[in-house]
């Protein structure tokens, strides 16, 4: 591959065709994508399927999956502390690889990311039967310090405590926070030296700045993101790119922009490293070829599929701890799709079409986690074949174009499952999720644990009498959601200060702007069980069961009480009521580096664990059952089918949760429609219905429990089968046997 | 308890051919037996609907999947007022996603005062497109306002041979045919239902014998073969009811298939 010389100011023959605007001066990816991209409101008649070369390579991983899903990994390479320019090139298939590049030198061979903990990394190795490195050991324990190694010198006792006993839980202190999303589109349009350029202007005016503490840092950070631009471009000619010029074609195209993705898992073992919108934008390039001859239909599709099963294999190697309590393997690339631009056109173009298609031409997958940017103005055609795919494949989330646009715009991205945010402009300091269901307990309890009887919190007494009222109890929890709340941010502070300090994101904030927005999301696990728990004390009879410490153990609920997710408001707004309280308690807090605080109601896909942790609750809910996921109310108590439920969690405002709710739906097929046209047209509908509603997310899981539990007991025979839960998607067979009950115990929203 | 208990089943009573129903004229606030509602898609008529299951049922049927509606007894006595409230907070959601309001049982012609109620109010009050679920053995309970405040009849004939009629439902098949042919007469849009039972309605002239006669009445846009399943069969026991269908297999695909071919042979749509 030869370079081309570039003229900065026009992009050379790189952006012959393109017009003129704002974006050929400054860099800024939405306005190009607002000048060139054409939406298409057709249907998905113009796709085509696989290639034999698709196909091909496709098959050669899936022979790889089964023995990787049996050891928990396929390879790793223990030597190597992995960064951007570090391995040489790897392939899956040299030959038939459209879009190359891989983490490491092979397929599925994970690297060691140690910035985030070493424990992390000993510890995973550990569990896969390999030994870590004692070079790299020595490196990493004596020589550099970690993130986990910084934030445990600043955490207090307290928060230790929290942290043991699962009120404060997932927390991102032993490995990478993720949650940020670089704007890849910049190598892509911009080539890496013009974004070194701007780099080197930012380093100046903060050069120029009296250096304050936290002018020093910028100065630090700007330099480091300079040097990880660099070996962006190391690593591209190691493949015999030149990734310092803009990309010319669309096959070039994709193969920028997922250079600058893979820096970023090279290099970050993040909690979600999402993708970010990018198929409006590719969809220009593909257009601009396809115009000029250069492609056609079929190989744009197949360069859609081969970028999709890079995006399919990334991997991280971490714990088999924390794969349970993320249920199988995640990485959240999250690729955000559709939606309504702020003019009022559909960002809808083929390329959305042919991200959905990938799902036919290589199956079923958790990844990439495709989203939907759904609005009832969407046309008529992509709805259709978006609903037609969920149906199909189980495999989209859904979330409200018309919330998110008016508050960040609509090159706004989700992050993760839930979180959105504007690319490029904006980033999050991860803060995984208190579980406010325990939190009541220890209310009841005085601050003692109701599993191990310790004593977490001081300065609570313990709520007395037989019968539990509510009023005294209601008190007592919002005292102890103020104590959790202060506890909380302070504990996220410590997190992201040490987080900025030892583990930076280099590569992701080469790719921002200089001025980002900083939000600090918070989140709650447990909601529903809190909602219900203090419904049963305020509208049923609720006896505690105290065990000879006087620790209440037990609940014994006398008469009935309103459910959250009937859409009975007496529930509903019970639910309502912590996510507002909370949010107002969290935001009482001052934070690192001035972040904006928000929350999200989201579990992610923990739900089985924290109910594990959570002893019995005053719903009925015994000790350790699963918590519902997300926002979804508790299984079995919504006594009006599914939608009735979903609109309860309508309710909850998302000015109080701005970083997402979450809700998961499961449906059999019969429950939404007797044909295909009619299930396709009724899931569309009710989206419309959802969205129009209020409602922030859905997952739309569409089975029949004999597919699941077929799968349950014959996993060879359904390596593929996907299913959504709390925003993201997880390869069914890869859950563990708990988790799998769980699944199917849920409410199947079958109607009879 | 709902008045309608006192009057007898066989049908003898000459429903008013009132222009409102009983609740618009004033005199009394109209309440009946409500087994439970649900928001369903797919399966009580077209789109997204708000389905109360009235209680109460004149038949047994012996592959019944909701034995729980039989009695109007078992069922909670609420205002029609509250009802139409509880699918008032539904009506912006059903507006954008597309359905209506379906009354459903049990049978909701054995409240027929009730159930015009309903459905004047979810038409007149509220926009809804209503649809009626019903056996048809009440059909002559349904007073020509309550059949115009419903915009879709979906129709269960169980069977055609009145013999086999019986022995399914322990009901005469002839009040169904009837209220069949007043439909038509109305033009009024109406959807059959057929359940398809493996050694039971599964005989290939029980079934042209169905699809023949709605095929003639002209005013019947759609036929649904509903497999039958057994996913009742739980509430039978719970009940202390004897489920006889127990080991009745449910219909193959290619069963099903073929069924719908017959109605779709006397050129109704099949589903």
């Amino acid at each position: 591959m030869t370079a081309t010389p570039v003229e900065k100011t026009t992009g050379g023959t790189a952006w012959e065709g393109f017009g003129g605007g704002p974006w050929r001066d400054a860099i800024d990816v939405r306005d190009f994508v607002q000048r060139h991209h054409v939406p298409y409101e057709g249907g998905g008649s113009f796709l085509a399927g696989p290639t034999e070369r698709t196909t091909a390579v496709w098959q050669k991983l899936l022979g790889m999956f089964p023995q990787e899903r049996a050891r928990g990994v396929y390879d790793v390479d223990t030597r190597t502390p992995s960064r951007i320019d570090a391995f040489a090139p790897g392939y899956i298939d040299e030959e038939r690889d459209l879009v190359v590049g891989l983490q490491t030198d092979a397929p599925l061979k994970r690297a060691i990311m140690p910035n985030g903990g070493w424990r992390m990394v000993e510890g995973a190795l550990a569990a896969y039967g390999y030994e870590a490195d004692p070079a790299v050991k020595e490196i990493y324990t004596r020589l550099r310090k970690t993130h986990n190694d910084g934030v445990f010198d600043a955490y207090t006792p307290e928060i230790r405590a929290c942290r043991s006993a699962g009120i404060i839980t997932g927390l991102p202190d032993a490995y990478g926070r993720g949650r940020i999303i670089g704007d890849y589109r910049r190598v892509a349009l911009y080539g890496v030296d013009r974004l070194i350029e701007d780099k080197q202007a930012a380093k100046a005016e903060a050069d120029a700045q009296w250096p304050t503490e936290d002018v020093i840092r910028e100065r630090e950070e700007i330099a480091e993101q300079i040097k990880a631009l660099g070996e962006l471009k190391a690593m591209a000619a190691s493949y015999g790119y030149d990734v310092s010029r803009p990309a010319a074609t669309g096959r070039e195209a994709v193969q920028w922009l997922y250079f600058g993705y893979l820096a970023a898992v090279k290099e970050q073992n993040g909690a979600a490293m999402s993708i970010g919108r990018i198929d409006t934008f590719l969809d220009i390039y593909l257009r601009r070829d396809i115009e000029r001859g250069l492609l056609d239909e079929q190989r744009a599709q197949e360069l859609i599929d081969d970028f999709v099963i890079k995006l399919r294999i990334v991997r991280f190697l971490r714990t088999p701890e924390y794969n349970e309590l993320y249920s199988g393997d995640p990485t959240w690339v999250t690729w955000s799709l559709a939606g309504i631009g702020e003019d009022g056109r559909p960002l809808v173009s083929r390329t959305t079409f042919r991200a959905l298609q990938t799902l036919y031409n290589l199956g079923p997958a958790p990844e990439p986690n495709l989203t939907v940017f759904w609005s009832p103005r969407l046309p008529r055609g992509f709805k259709e074949f978006a609903a037609k795919t969920a149906v199909d494949t189980s495999a989209l989330q859904f979330e409200s174009d018309d919330l998110m646009r008016p508050k960040y715009g609509d090159d706004t991205a989700i992050a993760c499952c839930v979180s959105a945010m504007a690319v490029g402009k904006q980033m999050q300091f991860f803060g995984a999720r208190v579980n406010v269901a325990k939190a009541l307990l220890y209310a009841i309890n005085g601050g003692r644990d109701e599993v191990t009887g310790k004593a977490v919190v001081a300065g609570f007494e313990p709520v007395e009498g037989e019968y539990l009222d509510y009023a005294t109890v209601a008190e007592r929890y919002d005292a102890m959601l103020e104590w959790l709340a202060e506890t909380y941010v302070h504990a996220l502070n410590v997190i992201h200060y040490m987080h900025d300090k030892y583990a930076y994101e280099r590569l992701e904030m080469a790719l921002h702007d200089r001025t980002v927005l900083r939000t600090m999301a918070c989140g709650i696990a447990g909601l529903s069980v809190a909602a219900d728990s203090l419904s049963a004390l305020k509208y049923a009879r609720v006896r505690a069961v105290r065990d000879a410490t006087g620790l209440v153990t037990g609940y014994e609920t006398e008469g009935t009480y309103p459910a959250y997710g009937n859409n009975d408001d007496r529930a509903d707004a019970i639910a309502r009521d912590i996510v507002h309280t909370f949010m107002q308690k969290v935001r009482k807090h001052p934070t690192y580096r001035g972040a904006v605080h928000t929350q999200s109601v989201l579990t992610i896909t923990s739900n089985v664990v924290y109910g594990r942790k959570t002893g019995a609750t005053p719903d009925g809910r015994p000790a350790g059952a699963p918590f519902a996921p997300g926002a979804n109310p508790m299984n079995g108590r919504d006594e009006h089918g599914y939608l009735a439920s979903a609109l309860s969690v309508a309710k909850l405002p998302y000015d109080d949760a701005e970083d997402g709710i979450s809700l998961t739906n499961t449906i059999t097929p019969d429950a939404l429609g007797r044909t295909e046209q009619e299930r396709i047209a009724n899931l569309a509908g009710v989206l419309d219905g959802y969205t129009a509603g209020g409602g922030f997310h859905m997952n739309v899981n569409v089975l029949d429990r004999a597919t699941l539990e077929d799968a349950m007991e014959h996993p060879e025979k359904h390596p593929q089968l996907t299913i959504r839960v709390s925003g993201y998607a997880v390869n069914f067979v890869r859950l563990t046997r708990e988790q799998q009950l769980d699944v199917i115990n849920r409410t199947f929203h079958g109607a009879l | 308890m709902a008045p309608e208990t006192a009057v007898p089943l066989a049908g003898a009573r000459t429903a008013p051919a009132a222009a409102t129903p009983a609740g618009a004229v004033g005199h009394r606030p109209v309440a009946g037996s409500v087994h439970s509602w649900d928001l369903s898609t797919g399966v009580d008529g077209p789109g997204i609907r708000f389905v109360p299951f009235l209680a109460g049922c004149p038949l047994a049927c012996l592959y019944c999947h909701n034995p729980d509606t039989w009695k109007m007894r078992d069922g909670k006595r609420v205002l029609a007022g509250d009802l139409v409230a509880e699918a008032a907070k539904y009506q912006a959601f059903i507006r954008a996603a597309g359905g209506g309001a379906t009354l459903s049982g049990g049978e909701p012609l054995l409240q027929p005062v009730f159930a015009g109620e309903l459905l004047h109010r979810f038409k007149h009050e509220l926009g809804l497109h209503t649809a009626l679920d019903t056996s048809g053995y009440l059909g002559v309970r349904a007073t020509d306002a309550l059949l115009r405040d419903t915009d879709l009849v979906l129709l269960d004939i169980k069977a055609w041979e009145p013999a086999l009629y019986q022995r399914l439902t322990g009901r005469q098949l002839r009040p169904t045919l009837d209220f069949a042919r007043r439909l038509a007469r109305l033009d009024k849009e109406v959807w059959v239902r057929f359940v398809l039972v493996p050694g039971l309605t599964d005989a290939p002239a029980n079934i042209e014998g169905v699809a023949s006669f709605v095929a003639s009445l002209g005013n019947v846009t759609r036929a649904d073969v509903l497999p039958f399943h057994k996913l009742g069969a739980s509430k039978w026991e719970r009940l202390g009811l004897d489920f006889t269908l127990r080991d009745t297999p449910v219909p193959t695909a290619p069963e099903v298939a073929a069924a719908r071919g017959i109605f779709e042979e006397y050129g109704l749509p099949a589903v």
